[in-house]
């Protein structure tokens, strides 16, 4: 049977495509297009404030960091009381993912803000020490963290209970002590079921951070917003900010997805 | 602790209820018709399908509150959209009112979005972001259906047209039944946003409160009850939902299996 035209045509197109994999890199060009119109804006577009936007893009950065070393130390908290706790840590534990999960940022960032100042000064004030001043910085950290914390406990304990019973038996017949146990057989797999749940949550908390600068707080999204709002261009400097949130996104992804694609070697 | 506060102006907070509930119920309903086309653009490819993507992407990967100040700070300051209809509809427009039945004035000058509103703003905003998240989960779902159900349609001599008005788009809808309820809160939330540029919904009426009394967190602890009150309402809702319309599946509803996660940003 005689092929057909375009059948030769796109075989020749495959060919080419194996010899110098232009499909691959073509798929980087949207990203690249972000992070370098981002660079250029930031360069040319915004004047003299570019150190200062560098400096709100640093506390963004590591604003979302330390939320996210909390959240993960409340989840790895939760989904311990969730699975190992008695009758009282499990409610407690419930009560907190409860609450945590159905009241939105804003709202908890608030809340730390104006509540945490008064309890932190009523227990200051009872141990006889002197005021502190709760930051913004703080009290986004431990609202967002909290947060975020209850949704990494459920995405921690689904993981745990989703790990094949007979590892933990195989372990326990081949005399492993716990803790290597846990090091060699669990972890590996519970690292490789949570993943793709924590890239999420990180995702989403990393959009959190922007709601920080409601209270105050100097980073990108307040900086870019005082600046905008005395050099009349908002517009420009968002778009600065929006290309920023998005480089991060892009960065995450292409994290996260070399971190599944390696941890696929645990397969089991 | 003066909690009798919030209690004494509960007509305020349920004023904040009405602007959040009717805002989001809009917007979701907006994104929703957004969502349709988004998502068999995204399926089919081409330039269309990128232009979706492009979309979804930019959407999905910032942040509401940077998107609603760019849209209520950002577009004011270019003259040209302050000469349009955008900014000042006609005189004709602004004077052709009638009283509707609650007595209020209606211009038809009123449903002409306007960027000078913060309320038009926050529905444009919350709409195209809705658009994109509910986009994606559609078009995860339409891309899950088995293709033999397609198949069996088109085998029984239903047209291409039919077979996804009928089959495809109901079939994928009920699939992203959890994912949706999700998305759902997660819009409910992230409206709170708009107490930002000045909008009385229920944390704006908590700020409210704050601001005449003095009184340091009463007002934002009674909107964050509200709020859990009515997350955890559209959850039961939810679950019914599901029960109803996934009761064809053997199994438990999968939200309801896997407890409430909330948005999903991959």
């Amino acid at each position: 049977m005689r092929r057909s035209a375009s059948t030769e045509a796109r075989d020749a197109a495959s060919l080419v495509l194996w010899v110098c994999p232009v499909n691959r890199a073509a798929r980087l060009i949207p990203a690249l297009g972000v992070v370098a119109a981002l660079i250029l804006l930031l360069t040319f577009a915004v004047g003299d404030y570019q150190a200062l936007l560098l400096k709100g893009a640093a506390v963004t950065v590591s604003l979302a960091l330390c939320s996210l070393v909390l959240a993960t130390t409340l989840g790895i908290a939760g989904a311990a009381a969730k699975i190992r706790g008695g009758r009282i840590l499990r409610f407690i534990a419930s009560i907190y993912t409860v609450i945590a999960r159905g009241i939105p940022d804003i709202v908890m960032i608030l809340l730390f803000y104006f509540g945490g100042q008064r309890l932190l000064n009523a227990a200051t004030e009872a141990m006889g020490l002197g005021v502190f001043e709760l930051s913004a910085f703080v009290a986004g950290t431990l609202a967002i963290g909290l947060i975020y914390g209850a949704y990494l406990a459920e995405t921690f304990r689904g993981a745990w209970q989703g790990l094949p019973r007979g590892q933990i038996d195989a372990a326990k017949a081949l005399g492993l002590p716990t803790v290597l146990a846990f090091r060699k057989v669990y972890l590996p797999q519970l690292i490789r079921a949570v993943l793709s749940g924590y890239s999420n949550v990180w995702q989403v908390l990393v959009k959190s951070t922007a709601v920080v600068s409601v209270i105050g707080l100097a980073d990108l999204v307040g900086i870019a917003d005082k600046i905008g709002k005395s050099t009349r261009d908002s517009f420009m400097l968002m778009t600065i900010v929006l290309l920023f949130y998005l480089t991060l996104t892009i960065i995450s992804e292409r994290g996260f997805g070399w971190l599944e694609r390696r941890s696929d070697r645990w397969a089991s | 602790m003066r909690f009798e506060l919030a209690l004494q102006h509960w007509e305020v907070f349920a004023s904040g209820v009405w602007m959040t509930l009717h805002l989001t119920a809009l917007c979701l309903l907006i994104g929703g018709c957004i969502a349709i086309p988004v998502a068999f653009a995204m399926l089919r490819g081409g330039v269309s399908g990128w232009l979706a993507t492009g979309y979804v992407y930019l959407f999905r990967g910032t942040p509401l509150l940077v998107q609603l100040y760019l849209v209520y700070y950002g577009l004011s300051q270019f003259d040209f959209i302050r000469e349009t209809w955008f900014w000042r509809p006609p005189a004709y427009l602004r004077s052709a009112c009638i009283e509707d039945l609650m007595g209020w004035k209606v211009c038809a000058a009123d449903f002409i979005p306007s960027l000078r509103s913060a309320w038009w703003c926050a529905l444009i905003t919350f709409s195209l972001n809705s658009g994109a998240y509910v986009g994606e989960i559609l078009r995860g779902a339409l891309k899950n259906t088995p293709k033999g159900e397609l198949e069996a349609a088109t085998a029984l001599g239903l047209t291409d047209k039919q077979v996804r008005r009928r089959i495809h788009i109901p079939s994928a809808f009920r699939r992203a039944l959890p994912q949706y309820g999700n998305e759902v809160i997660f819009m409910m939330h992230g409206s709170a946003i708009m107490s930002v540029i000045t909008l009385q919904d229920i944390l704006g009426v908590g700020r409210w409160l704050r601001a005449k009394y003095y009184v340091p967190y009463e007002g934002i602890v009674a909107s964050a009850i509200l709020y859990l009150v009515i997350t955890y309402l559209l959850v039961f809702a939810f679950q019914l939902i599901e029960r109803r319309y996934l009761r064809h599946l053997n199994i438990k509803a999968p939200g309801a299996e896997r407890g409430w996660f909330g948005r999903s940003a991959v």
